[in-house]
């Protein structure tokens, strides 16, 4: 007989499940069984107070991507003695592993990535009150003017959920924003003004023009004064 | 002064264009993997990636034309503005930057008005800046139209880019 | 065009005995008394001016009508790159140095035909003032290991029947014959081979877990992205020898059930690309690649990738998406590569060096290659010795030799009687090693544990006019433009520490900019995604580790001990020095510089850039930088 927890306060005792087809792994000290072939995330979220992992750029309806790191865990494959960190939105769920969420360690990466995005986003609702959970007062950094955190949500949405590619991620690095194809909407008729890229915006920067069609956020780079060798003209839209 | 259009030499002109664009795509015909080779070979031809024919790309080798924008404008090495008549490379890997580098770099900006990825405005010069060309021993170095320049300053730069008209 | 196929179908090897037969033809067919000049044809003594040597040479021997006593052959890389134009003529190993086309009528007439040795073109030892006449005399090749890199000296790239002639595609033959691929698998883990590209990963490992994964179809792939800066070995390697690369990729084909390969080549390596295409071609022609190799029923092509332009593609998960038609973006590996990578098949990526490894461990063993190398990093390693030292140049060496011996003995030291102050190694993700460390074996664990890695190779050696701060402004600048953007950290927080290193390099540090510094380091190797970010912190914390009295210095007194950053030094010409030769004053851009002839100038700082045009024109040390 195991004892596994179903969530933060209700534990049960079950048989010890062989020939099962279920993983057992433990998260916070708690032992969960799962189904296998989802990642900690989904299984941390589907039991209430069970683990505690943010998270921006995940969303159900999409596949993952692991860009905003703030789902960042500690795991264990060997029973306790090393851990590394994984991004919990993609890790799958093993036999055995130890999962901590909430360590030192964690919630230290957390703050400092939240630093990051709130230097980078300053006004975003979202950020803000991750910022205020996580004890970031006044990012250490010249504040930018931006509203996307670069998520990926609205592209896969488009791809995924609609089967469309009206946008997607262009240029690289500190540049990387969304775009449509050349900067313009009437090239292809792939965007239907479906507004789903909206709808799954995490941080609101996204809004449905007039035209039905939507307003992506354009990366107004830069917000310091950076000194880049390397740097593109941009195709600059009319 | 009034402009008179040679209708059959245009149309000629247009005409080659197509063929040498479709000719291009129908050699990758169906591979759809092979799009960052297309795209080199196109720009190769063009000295950059006019817009119809990355549009033209998308359709015959059924990639959306998101994901060709994504891919033009992640690499380096691909350019949607056309290239002027010379390319100025410039190494500014870590042993070219340790024996001066970046001061050829200024010095082009001084002297013809232009920073990495840019164009001069009489369409003489395009000055790109790369992370190490690999030949270290002889940095810094500098390529003018596939040419190697070795061991060069400001001053002897100036000299070499004046034979380039 | 039909006449080549011809040709090359003729040559056509259909099993190991008509390999061995065609080797065996091919060398009793060549003469090896008769004179051979082999003139380094690598893209670094191009760019001296081989080809017009080569040019030369060819004219000459026209001239002449010795085309039957004389051979002349443009080789690969020979590796000592800071004094080419290299020229060595066989049989006696004559070794000449940064030759020009004008040289070559002395050569023949003196070195080819009279027998004599022209003295001013062989190199000078630097401390013994002693002249060397052959090859492997010279200090910086005496100290080497060259079981890999030696081939390029000999071998002309585009003529397979020279690598034929050396043994080439006996391992490959050995295999094909006589070997199970679980045995090919188990021999390369014996060797103890370790990844050359960077991870130094366990090889056979890798090897063993993609010929275990299930699935259809599996390829191999050559990672030829090289793309630290410094570091050029992977491309002389493909340009000198292209058949030991392909040789070894068909070797781990045939262990891991692939039938499909990719180099993937840097976009501005273009030679390398072409030998790489020549190579396949006349590989294929021999019957060594392709269907049914030396008959043995093994199908295997190789196509030829080029990137586009991005450090980031030297990254597995990254290589494979920009392989698909992708951007190079790259992916959680929290399933391996070698079991989900390319279309998600199983992919066994390794670099060009360990490639060229593994004909030469399938050939003489792997106890014998155990032997050589450190406990935890067997074999031979090339590395690309640059920067603020006299022979700049490749290098092979066995793992566990020092630093030291590696920078003083082969390297020749530092130039223009400077200190040595630091050595780079492991390109951006590495760090810069002080001369405390200056006795540590060259090995995988033991770098690593300096706060650097081996990385692919490269080693940039600095002196004491680098400001290690300007180092580390550098690599964060250089990793800044590679980013791929992905994820928060490394886009933010390599983005962040430009912008810190940038305000010390200028004058406007503050105290707690060290502290930030770190945080954002540990948010970086924490937080990051793929290598590329995880690892960006490692030149600015091991500068800020073993150099931070200079960090201090510029955030406090606002001066840069080394005289490199722009704002916190200045030029100034010193009246006593000066002989009013005008030189400055016209090198000078901004018309700081006043002055009549034959009267010391004046320096007006108000006008000054702070460029060092003057500093470097002047030949009577009048100009003073602090």
């Amino acid at each position: 007989m195991a004892k596994v927890w179903i969530d933060g306060e209700t534990s049960i005792e079950v048989e010890d499940p062989d020939g099962v087809n279920a993983v057992r792994l433990t998260v916070d000290d708690k032992e969960i069984i799962v189904s296998p072939g989802q990642t900690i995330l989904e299984a941390v979220q589907r039991r209430n107070g069970i683990g505690n992992i943010p998270a921006l750029c995940h969303h159900p309806a999409v596949k993952p991507y692991g860009a905003c790191r703030i789902c960042t865990v500690e795991v264990s494959e060997d029973g306790g003695s090393k851990f590394k960190f994984v991004a919990a939105c993609l890790y799958p769920v093993k036999e055995g592993l130890i999962v901590k969420t909430q360590t030192e360690k964690i919630k230290k990466l957390r703050k400092g990535i939240i630093e990051l995005m709130l230097a980078r986003c300053p006004d975003v609702p979202k950020i803000q009150e991750l910022a205020e959970e996580y004890g970031v007062e006044k990012p250490r950094f010249v504040l930018g003017d931006q509203d996307c955190i670069l998520c990926g949500l609205c592209v896969r949405a488009c791809q995924e959920i609609m089967g469309k590619s009206a946008i997607s991620l262009v240029n690289r690095g500190i540049y990387r924003e969304v775009a449509a194809p050349f900067y313009a909407y009437e090239l292809t008729e792939e965007c239907i003004g479906c507004g789903d890229c909206a709808f799954v915006c995490p941080t609101g920067a996204i809004e449905m023009g007039e035209d039905g069609r939507p307003i992506l956020p354009k990366v107004k780079i830069p917000f310091a004064e950076i000194e880049t060798l390397m740097k593109k003209e941009a195709v600059i839209p009319s | 002064m009034e402009l008179t259009l040679d209708f059959p030499k245009v149309k000629a002109i247009v005409e080659s264009y197509t063929e040498k664009v479709d000719s291009l795509i129908d050699s990758y015909a169906g591979n759809k993997e092979q799009l960052i080779s297309l795209l080199q070979d196109v720009q190769a031809e063009f000295n950059y990636l006019p817009q119809d024919v990355l549009v033209k790309i998308s359709q015959k080798l059924d990639i959306p034309l998101s994901q060709v924008f994504s891919v033009v404008t992640f690499f380096r090495a691909f350019t949607l503005k056309p290239r002027g008549r010379h390319l100025v490379t410039v190494c500014l890997g870590t042993a070219c930057h340790v024996k001066g580098g970046r001061r050829l770099v200024e010095k082009i900006e001084r002297d013809y008005g232009i920073k990495p990825g840019e164009t001069s405005g009489d369409m003489r010069f395009t000055l790109e800046a790369v992370n190490c060309l690999g030949c270290c021993a002889l940095g810094p170095v500098v390529v003018v139209d596939g040419k190697y320049e070795s061991k060069m300053n400001p001053d002897k730069l100036d000299r070499v880019l004046r034979g380039y008209k | 065009m039909v006449e080549q196929v011809r040709k090359l179908l003729e040559k056509r090897v259909e099993s190991a005995a008509e390999l061995e037969s065609l080797r065996q033809s091919i060398l009793g067919k060549r003469d090896t008394s008769r004179t051979c000049i082999s003139v380094c044809g690598g893209t670094a003594c191009r760019a001296s001016g081989a080809e017009a040597v080569v040019e030369a040479f060819l004219d000459e021997i026209e001239r002449r009508e010795l085309q039957v006593q004389v051979e002349m052959k443009e080789t690969g890389c020979h590796g000592f790159c800071e004094k080419g134009p290299l020229v060595v003529i066989e049989p006696k190993k004559i070794f000449y140095q940064q030759v020009k086309p004008e040289d070559i009528p002395e050569i023949i007439a003196e070195t080819v035909l009279g027998g004599k040795v022209v003295e001013r073109l062989l190199y000078v030892d630097p401390v013994s003032a002693e002249k060397i006449t052959c090859e492997p005399d010279v200090p910086f090749y005496k100290r080497q290991t060259r079981t890999i890199f030696g081939a390029n000296g000999t071998i002309n790239p585009t003529n397979i029947e020279d690598y034929i002639a050396i043994g080439g595609y006996s391992a490959l033959s050995k295999v094909l014959t006589g070997m199970k691929p679980q045995q090919i698998v188990d021999e390369i883990k014996k060797s103890g081979l370790r990844g050359r590209g960077g991870g130094g990963f366990p090889t056979g490992k890798k090897w063993q877990s993609c010929r275990d994964a299930e699935a259809d179809f599996k390829y191999v792939i050559c990672n030829a992205d090289e793309g630290d800066p410094g570091a050029y070995q992977d491309r002389s390697l493909l340009e000198g020898n292209p058949h030991s690369v392909l040789e070894g990729m068909i070797i781990g084909a045939y262990a891991i059930g692939s039938h499909r390969g990719y180099i993937y080549v840097r976009n501005e390596y273009p030679l390398a690309v072409r030998h790489a295409r020549i190579a396949i071609e006349q590989a294929m022609g021999y019957g060594l690649l392709g269907e049914n190799i030396l008959g043995s029923g093994f199908d295997f092509n190789v196509t030829i990738n080029k990137g586009g332009g991005a450090f980031v593609c030297g990254e597995s998960s990254a290589l494979m998406a920009s392989l698909e038609g992708k951007i190079g973006e790259p992916k959680a590996k929290y399933v391996h590569m070698s079991e989900k990578g390319l279309w998600d098949n199983p992919s066994l990526l390794n670099n060009v060096k360990t490639w060229a490894n593994v004909p030469l461990i399938i050939n003489k063993g792997a106890d014998w290659y155990s032997k050589i190398g450190t406990a935890g990093s067997k074999g031979t390693m090339i590395f690309s010795l640059v920067g603020n030292i006299n022979n700049t140049g490749l290098v092979e060496v066995p793992m566990g030799i020092t630093l030291r011996e590696m920078i003083f003995d082969i390297g020749g030291g530092i130039p223009n009687g400077k200190k040595f102050k630091a050595v780079q190694t492991g390109g951006p993700s590495g760090g810069c090693i002080p001369e405390q460390f200056l006795d540590t074996p060259m090995d995988f664990d033991e770098l690593t544990k300096l706060g650097s890695m081996m990385g692919s190779g490269g080693m940039i050696v600095m002196d004491e006019d680098t400001c290690m701060v300007d180092v580390a402004k550098y690599f964060i600048e250089f990793l800044k433009g590679e980013s791929c953007g992905k994820c928060t950290p490394c886009r933010e927080g390599i983005n962040r520490m430009s912008e810190i290193l940038a305000n010390i390099t200028q004058g406007k540090g503050k105290p707690e900019d060290l502290d930030k510094l770190e945080d954002l380091a540990e948010v970086l190797s924490a937080g990051a995604l793929c290598a590329l970010g995880q690892s960006a912190a490692n030149p600015v914390m091991s500068t800020l580790k073993y150099f931070r009295d200079e960090y201090t210095a510029h955030i406090e007194q606002k001066k840069c001990p080394a005289g490199v950053c722009r704002d916190l030094i200045q030029y100034s010409i010193n009246p006593e020095k000066c002989q009013g030769c005008l030189r400055c004053l016209r090198a000078c851009p901004t018309g700081a510089i006043t002055g009549e002839k034959r009267q010391a100038h004046t320096l007006n700082q108000g006008l000054c850039i702070k460029c060092g045009a003057c500093y470097d024109v002047c030949k009577f040390d009048a100009v003073i930088r602090q």
